[in-house]
């Protein structure tokens, strides 16, 4: 696996354990179809929310949160929908959000939430 | 989240408006949305302005910022407002203290590595901020000269973005910046040309000074090589100085075209002279988005020289017979109105025929008549009626200018002593009415009982205006040349 692609998975176990700490329940973790792939589909108080996580090593190459852009927005609520499609779910409100992880070589990662980004 | 908000000045020709520049936060994805009637050049605003944030050592928020101009239905134009917006967005992400960007006005524009560029334009916007109540200014320090001539404004010069955000109360280490300066203009800078290098057409250089002393517009008519563009670029250096309100204006008129002023107002007034190929937008002024003046606003208080002007498109003269009556010109768009300052003496020389031979007592000239007669008359009557000196101007001979060499010459320091006291003695004699100049005065007050010449005097006029060889408006502009 290559070292980004650790990276990756690292920030979203981090992610999913600062999710499940805050109360959500974690619905489903790298859920793919044909266009494309959900980080994380979370659930709290009845409202689904669809997670996209970004990680780095550090902010030399900009803030995580600068990598998210308006289209990979519009693909994910494309993806969302044909996630309630799949799973058979009616929820009452659905929510994008965004969590960016910051994992510096030996340091704790750090985690911010951005929620309705959408 | 935060909110912040700082005062910059949009510019609609020479009069300014405070534009009120709003920033705030929003729990979104990095982004800046600039609202509230950007055109292109300030819509690139949020570029310049992220890119000279991060290399100034204090980043924009990482969340979404919203910043907002107001009045939304205020055109805005150019580069003059990045400062502000960079620094409402640092006051809501409370890098620098809200409150003290919010007393300050900020004008500049920013470079990608955070220094300050000078903006066109700046003492316009300084007066106009200081008209409408601010008394502190931060300005890039280019730019710091032409701020500091308006009175009663404290000027604050900075650098670069760190600098400023340093004075507002950043815990930042100041790094030493080479500030960006404005080029010097060695144009502006060149002396005003003598009327001593003149030789002979003694006749003209009397009538440039009678026009100089009453402010009247000059035609000159004489064949090629007679000294006319020579005899009207020394017009200007028989001008007094300008006063200190004329001064200003010049100088703001300078600066809105984006040429320097330099540490001292423009005492001199200003010459132009475009050619003949002018079109009426670059003449009177315009331009898509922004107005900018055109060159009879920059010739404001100096000389406005049409070389060869039966050659300038008859809409372009034309355009100029507006401005001659009222000193002003008011460009209509749908979204502004500009008005600029527009008392300038006009200057025009002319050919007497294509050829331009005819008259001359040496060669022949070989036009036809009917193509003489269209050369002169593309000047339109009314633009003529408007011109108070007609004046024939002929080519030295060769004994002229050996004479030349033996009598003295006027020189225009000389020249230019009589005309302030011809002007001093106008304004005396003009006392008590709105008026300064012989060119200012109206008919009737020329006729009525204060300036009366008495029937002998003007036996010859009244004749030609009972033959029909003049018109009334001829009339008055023989009495206002004359009345000294």
């Amino acid at each position: 696996m290559a070292r980004k692609d650790e990276l990756g998975r690292q920030g979203e176990e981090c992610a999913a354990v600062f999710l499940a700490d805050a109360g959500y329940r974690v619905v489903e973790r790298n859920w793919r179809c044909g266009q494309g792939e959900i980080d994380l589909v979370a659930e709290i108080g009845g409202e689904i929310v669809f997670v996209e996580v970004k990680t780095r090593s550090g902010t030399r190459f900009g803030h995580p949160f600068e990598a998210i852009t308006v289209a990979k927005l519009g693909r994910l609520r494309r993806l969302a929908a044909a996630w309630c499609e799949q799973a058979d779910a009616r929820p009452a409100r659905i929510r994008v959000d965004a969590i960016a992880v910051i994992i510096r070589p030996g340091t704790e990662p750090v985690i911010e939430h951005l929620t309705g980004v959408f | 989240m935060g909110l912040a908000r700082t005062h910059a000045v949009a510019l609609v020709g020479l009069t300014g408006a405070l534009v009120e520049v709003e920033a705030d936060i929003s729990g979104q994805l990095p982004g800046i949305i600039l609202i509230g009637l950007p055109d292109a050049a300030l819509s690139e605003a949020t570029e310049r302005v992220r890119a000279a944030a991060k290399n100034s050592g204090c980043p924009l928020t990482r969340n979404k910022l919203t910043v907002n101009l107001s009045p939304a239905s205020l055109p805005k134009h150019g580069s003059g407002f990045d400062l502000a917006i960079a620094l409402a967005c640092l006051g809501a992400d409370q890098m620098v203290s809200a409150g003290s960007v919010g007393r300050v006005v900020h004008i500049g524009e920013l470079a990608l590595d955070g220094r300050l560029r000078p903006t066109p334009g700046m003492l316009p916007a300084v007066i106009a901020a200081s008209r409408l109540g601010h008394g502190t200014v931060m300005v890039p320090a280019g730019n710091v000269e032409e701020a500091s001539l308006v009175p009663g404004v404290r000027v604050i010069g900075v650098a670069s973005l760190r600098d400023a955000a340093i004075w507002h109360g950043a815990t930042l280490a100041p790094i030493p910046v080479d500030p960006i300066l404005v080029p010097r203009d060695a144009a502006a800078e060149a002396a005003e040309p003598d009327l001593a290098d003149i030789i002979g057409n003694d006749d003209a250089i009397l009538a440039m000074q009678i026009a100089a002393a009453g402010g009247h517009h000059v035609f000159m008519v004489g064949p090629p090589g007679a000294g006319k563009t020579m005899l009207a670029a020394r017009l200007p250096g028989l001008l007094p100085d300008l006063d200190p309100e004329a001064s200003l204006e010049v100088s703001s008129l300078r600066s809105l075209s984006g040429r320097a002023v330099g540490h001292a107002l423009i005492t001199r007034p200003p010459l132009e002279a475009p050619h003949h190929t002018v079109t009426a937008a670059a003449m009177v002024g315009g331009g898509s988005g922004q107005i900018r003046p055109g060159a009879a606003a920059r010739a404001s208080h100096g000389v406005l020289f049409l070389d060869e002007a039966p050659e300038f498109a008859s809409a372009v003269l034309d355009a100029l017979r507006q401005p001659l009556e009222s000193g002003m010109i008011s460009i209509h768009r749908a979204n502004a109105v500009a008005h600029f300052p527009a008392r300038f003496q006009l200057v025009m020389a002319a050919n007497p025929c294509p050829c331009g031979q005819y008259g001359a007592p040496d060669l022949d000239c070989t036009c036809p008549p009917s193509s003489r007669r269209r050369y002169l008359a593309r000047i339109s009557g009314p633009l003529l009626d408007r011109i108070d000196i007609q004046l024939k101007v002929q080519r030295i001979t060769a004994a002229q200018l050996r004479l030349a060499a033996e009598t003295p010459r006027l020189v225009s320091a000389v020249a230019r002593g009589r005309v302030v006291e011809a002007r001093a003695a106008a304004a005396h004699r003009l006392a008590g009415t709105p008026w300064a100049l012989n060119s200012d005065v109206p008919g009737p007050w020329l006729r009525g009982p204060a300036a009366r010449l008495g029937g002998a005097a003007t036996a010859i006029l009244d004749r030609a205006l009972e033959r029909g060889g003049i018109t009334m408006r001829g009339y008055d502009r023989v009495l206002r040349v004359a009345c000294v």
